[in-house]
């Protein structure tokens, strides 16, 4: 049985529902955080998977650049967590509600 | 000269910016001094630009100074013609006098500085009026002079009746300025244009129907400015201003911009006759109307006040019966010796410490010989008595109005009999205020006012003895003065003097008796003994009471037009505008409100809800391209 | 063979990481857990023959994005168990149903057939993600997106540390 990009593509998938539904569940900053990277990495396989199949090395490189804007992201969030943690010794995005209607 | 003709008008407009931001720093007297030196500066170039018309030499000029307007003909233009420049010599000359005496009479004002800006800018903006050469241009000065009486006015505003005069001013003028404002519209719709254009060329099609209805207007907007029946109302309240402003504003110059007005569209009055009737008309019986009530008025001011209202019913006449030149003549001789009675009035007030009332004056010619003396020359003049400047202006009013025959004739004999009621009231306010016994209250003690309100008092008398000689029938300066200036209207030039020969002098004669009498019977009754004069008063108790009241015109306009305009403002404000228009906003605001608290509940604020919304729209999203795509 | 089998084996690693980073209830489970997924896929990366890209992964994502995700949990003191219980009303139940239907729509495209993952390479030539491979091809076409991104990093630290300072200067604001 051959492995094609449609498994891979479909493990993508997978990854990606997971992530989002963990983005959606956990209340920690910290782990929603996560959960967006681990949405990114899904998007990032079928990149170079699709990249492979259609012989291409433009895939490769789009990883290439999702990954840097992602630790860019990481840089900012992380810091965004921080000063909101100075302020309210807490990492909860519960907490974080006061622009309630 | 022309070239900087502007600065006539910025001279003094450069005052009232200046005097706006340093006049409380330049403080008192500096800041009288600068603006009385800007007019007179303004005077003197104004000469020295008038010199070609004396001369006889020089056209009217248009000088542009910048476009304004330029698609309805309005630049911002000077007009340098006879009659502007008569105009402007007079609002400058007779300007300048009442700044240098304003600097003695509003000594100790806190305010002082800001008084002359306000006098400062109504230079401005009356010689705006003046000078303009488009109708925009001089519904601009028309406007500026009103906001500046209103200004002065109300110039001690912590009085409420001054206040209250200001108000009236305005809201009297207000109406005035409507119909002028109509007439502006229809010439701006029928020709396109607010040029003088319109009267500089009478076959640009204006009919008799259009000039009609233009000149009535007009006149109403006139009536307003002018004081003239049934608008003249404002005029005697507004002299709850300071002194000069009455002399200045509300007798030499801003009250003759109707006149003015008539005599810059001479050519749509000639195309009217109807329009030119109406307007000699209310003329006349505003004369004899103003001049009934000045008989019985106590306060001095007051009698001036109606007896400015009643000589500008003169002019009136004058321009009202094509008689360009008579009515712009006695608005000169007016201007100097109405300018002079006013200043001297002033002069008196201040004397008596501020009382304006009659009955507590009397005996004042022996403390006070400068005023007494010009005070009695101006009133001579007003009387008509020869050879001072008001015998020659008002005879040729009259003789003008004599000639036309007709109609005419009636209101020559209305100009008559108001000429001799003005000897009667002016001798009337003479010898109370300055001869007889002294009847002041404890504690007053008169005293001659300083050099700079007697100077200008000297001046203007100069002025009222030969400003008559300017017209005389044996020498028609003024009208060859004025000539380019009506041209193009028909019949206006040799108008003055009609009245040949002996007719002329038996014109002038039954004038001057006229007046000579009523000098008399006033004399005879006021000076005389006291129980006859109560006797007389006695007998006469009726009319007089009524004159007093000034006919509770004032009572009747506040019954038929305040108190319904009132009633109509009080429903527009408490029921209108708060139930429907307030309504109307309140409906809109709580219709958002209710829908915004409804879907308030959708803004949680917690992230994750929106990140569930946002993922289901996403999911809804992949839905319709799938099935689109055929899935 | 061989493929089928590491797919298996790394594919079961990367959902069980996966679903460790959805459901441990430590934080620094949960980013062991996403650690061994990132380490799955660059493993599918080498396979694909993305040499670069999987040297990155593991360097950049596994290395220094998660050291950086683990010194913050202990920076702010996250490092233990956390209440897990759901607060929000029917926040887990939508979730789930959103998953589903997401699932489902794919096994119908699956199962119908008529879903192309892909079209069909139409050149053979195997592509190979070496290093001189991929930076030949990013200082070329690439250069401008490149550079873009050098600039983003720029500043994404400068930003980075203009939010995060908490010196002298902010606490005399504060007390102010």
């Amino acid at each position: 049985m051959e492995v094609t990009a449609g498994w891979y593509m479909s493990l993508a998938a997978l990854l990606f529902i997971i992530g989002a539904g963990g983005m959606l569940i956990r209340r920690n900053a910290l782990m929603m955080f996560m959960s967006i990277e681990l949405m990114l990495n899904s998007v990032n396989l079928t990149f170079v998977a699709a990249g492979k199949e259609l012989g291409s090395l433009d895939g490769q490189l789009a990883v290439f650049f999702v990954l840097v804007v992602a630790a860019a992201e990481v840089v900012v969030g992380l810091a965004i967590i921080v000063s909101v943690f100075q302020h309210r010794s807490s990492a909860s995005a519960d907490e974080l509600s006061d622009l309630r209607g | 000269m022309t070239d900087f003709i502007w600065l006539v008008l910025a001279l003094p407009a450069a005052g009232a910016v200046f005097l706006h931001f340093f006049g409380k720093r330049l403080g008192e007297p500096a800041a009288g001094w600068v603006a009385s030196l800007l007019v007179s500066a303004a005077f003197v170039y104004a000469v020295l630009a008038a010199v070609p018309f004396f001369q006889g030499t020089a056209h009217p000029e248009s000088v542009v100074l910048w476009s304004w307007m330029p698609a309805i003909g309005a630049e911002f233009a000077i007009r340098w013609d006879p009659l502007s420049s008569l105009m402007t010599l007079v609002v400058t000359g007779v300007g300048a006098l009442i700044h240098f005496y304003a600097i003695g009479y509003m000594h100790g004002d806190p305010r002082f500085s800001r008084f002359f800006t306000y006098m400062n800018l109504f230079a401005t903006g009356m010689l705006t009026l003046v000078l303009a050469d488009n109708f925009a241009m001089l519904f601009l000065g028309w406007e500026a002079v009103g906001l500046c009486s209103y200004l002065l006015i109300s110039f001690w505003f912590t009085k409420p009746s001054a206040a209250a005069a200001g108000k009236k001013a305005f809201i009297v003028n207000r109406i005035g300025d409507f119909g002028f404002m109509i007439a502006l519209m229809i010439i701006l719709t029928q020709f396109g244009t607010l040029s003088f254009d319109v009267l500089d060329d009478p076959h640009l099609g204006l009919t008799t129907g259009l000039a009609t209805a233009v000149g009535l207007l007009m006149l109403v907007g006139a009536a307003g400015k002018s004081a003239q029946i049934p608008l003249y109302v404002w005029l005697p309240d507004a002299m709850e201003g300071p002194t000069p402003v009455s002399a200045l504003i509300h007798a030499a110059t801003m009250v003759t911009a109707g006149v003015y007005l008539v005599a810059r569209n001479a050519a749509i009055y000639e195309m009217a006759p109807i329009a030119a009737t109406t307007v000699a008309t209310v003329g006349a019986l505003t004369a004899l109307w103003a001049a009934t009530i000045a008989i019985a008025q106590k306060d001095i001011k007051a009698v001036l006040a109606y007896s400015t209202v009643s000589q500008l019913g003169y002019m009136f006449i004058g321009v009202g019966s094509t008689a360009y030149v008579a009515g712009m003549f006695h608005f000169m001789t007016h201007a100097f010796f109405k300018a002079l009675l006013f200043l001297g009035a002033g002069s008196v007030i201040h004397a008596m410490s501020d009382e304006q009332n009659m009955d507590k004056m009397g005996g004042l010619a022996k403390h006070m010989p400068v005023t007494a003396t010009t005070m009695g020359i101006a009133t001579l003049a007003i009387a008509g008595v020869p050879p001072l400047a008001g015998f020659w202006s008002k005879d040729e009013i009259l003789g003008s109005a004599f000639n036309q025959g007709g109609w005419m004739v009636v209101l020559w004999g209305i100009g008559l009999l108001t000429a001799g009621i003005t000897a009667f009231y002016m001798t009337r306010q003479f010898v109370m205020v300055f001869l007889g016994k002294p009847r002041w209250d404890d504690g007053i003690h008169p005293h001659e006012s300083p050099k700079t309100m007697t100077v200008p008092l000297m001046a203007l008398a100069a002025l009222t003895v030969g400003g008559g000689f300017l017209n005389t029938p044996f020498r028609t300066g003024l009208e060859r003065y004025l000539e380019p200036s009506f041209e193009t209207v028909e019949g206006a030039i040799g108008m003055a003097h009609p009245a040949e020969g002996s007719t002329a002098w038996i014109l002038a004669g039954v004038a001057v008796l006229a007046g000579l009498l009523g000098i008399y019977l006033a004399y005879r009754l006021y000076a005389g003994p006291e129980e006859r004069r109560e006797r007389v008063l006695q007998r006469f108790a009726r009319p007089i009471f009524t004159w007093e009241n000034a006919y509770w015109v004032d009572r009747f306009y506040g019954k038929t037009i305040v108190l319904p305009g009132k009633a109509v403002a009080g429903w527009a404000a408490f029921k209108f505008d708060l139930g429907f228009i307030d309504g109307i906003v309140n409906g809109v605001a709580g219709v958002v409100k209710r829908f915004g608290a409804t879907v308030r509940p959708l803004q949680t604020g917690f992230v994750r809800n929106y990140g569930v919304m946002l993922a289901a729209g996403s999911v809804g999203l992949l839905i319709w391209f799938l099935s689109r795509g055929g899935l | 063979m061989v493929e089928l089998v590491l797919f298996v084996i790394l594919g079961a690693v990367a959902i069980f990481g996966a679903l460790s980073v959805v459901f441990a209830k430590n934080p620094v489970y949960g980013a062991m857990g996403l650690m061994m997924t990132l380490f799955s896929l660059a493993v599918f990366y080498v396979m694909h023959l993305a040499h670069l890209v999987a040297a990155v992964q593991i360097i950049v994502y596994a290395g220094a994005v998660m050291t950086l995700f683990l010194f913050v949990i202990m920076l702010i003191g996250v490092d233990r168990d956390e209440d897990t219980s759901e607060k929000l009303p029917m926040q887990r139940q939508l979730v789930a149903g959103l998953g589903l239907v997401v699932v489902l729509i794919a096994g119908v495209a699956v199962v119908g057939g008529r879903f192309d993952w892909v079209r069909p390479a139409t050149s053979t030539i195997e592509v190979n993600g070496t290093v001189q491979e991929a930076g030949l091809a990013l200082f070329t076409d690439w250069i401008l997106p490149f550079e873009a991104t050098s600039l983003l990093l720029i500043i994404a630290a400068a930003g980075a540390i203009a939010l995060a300072y908490y010196g002298p200067r902010r606490r005399d604001r504060e007390d102010a």
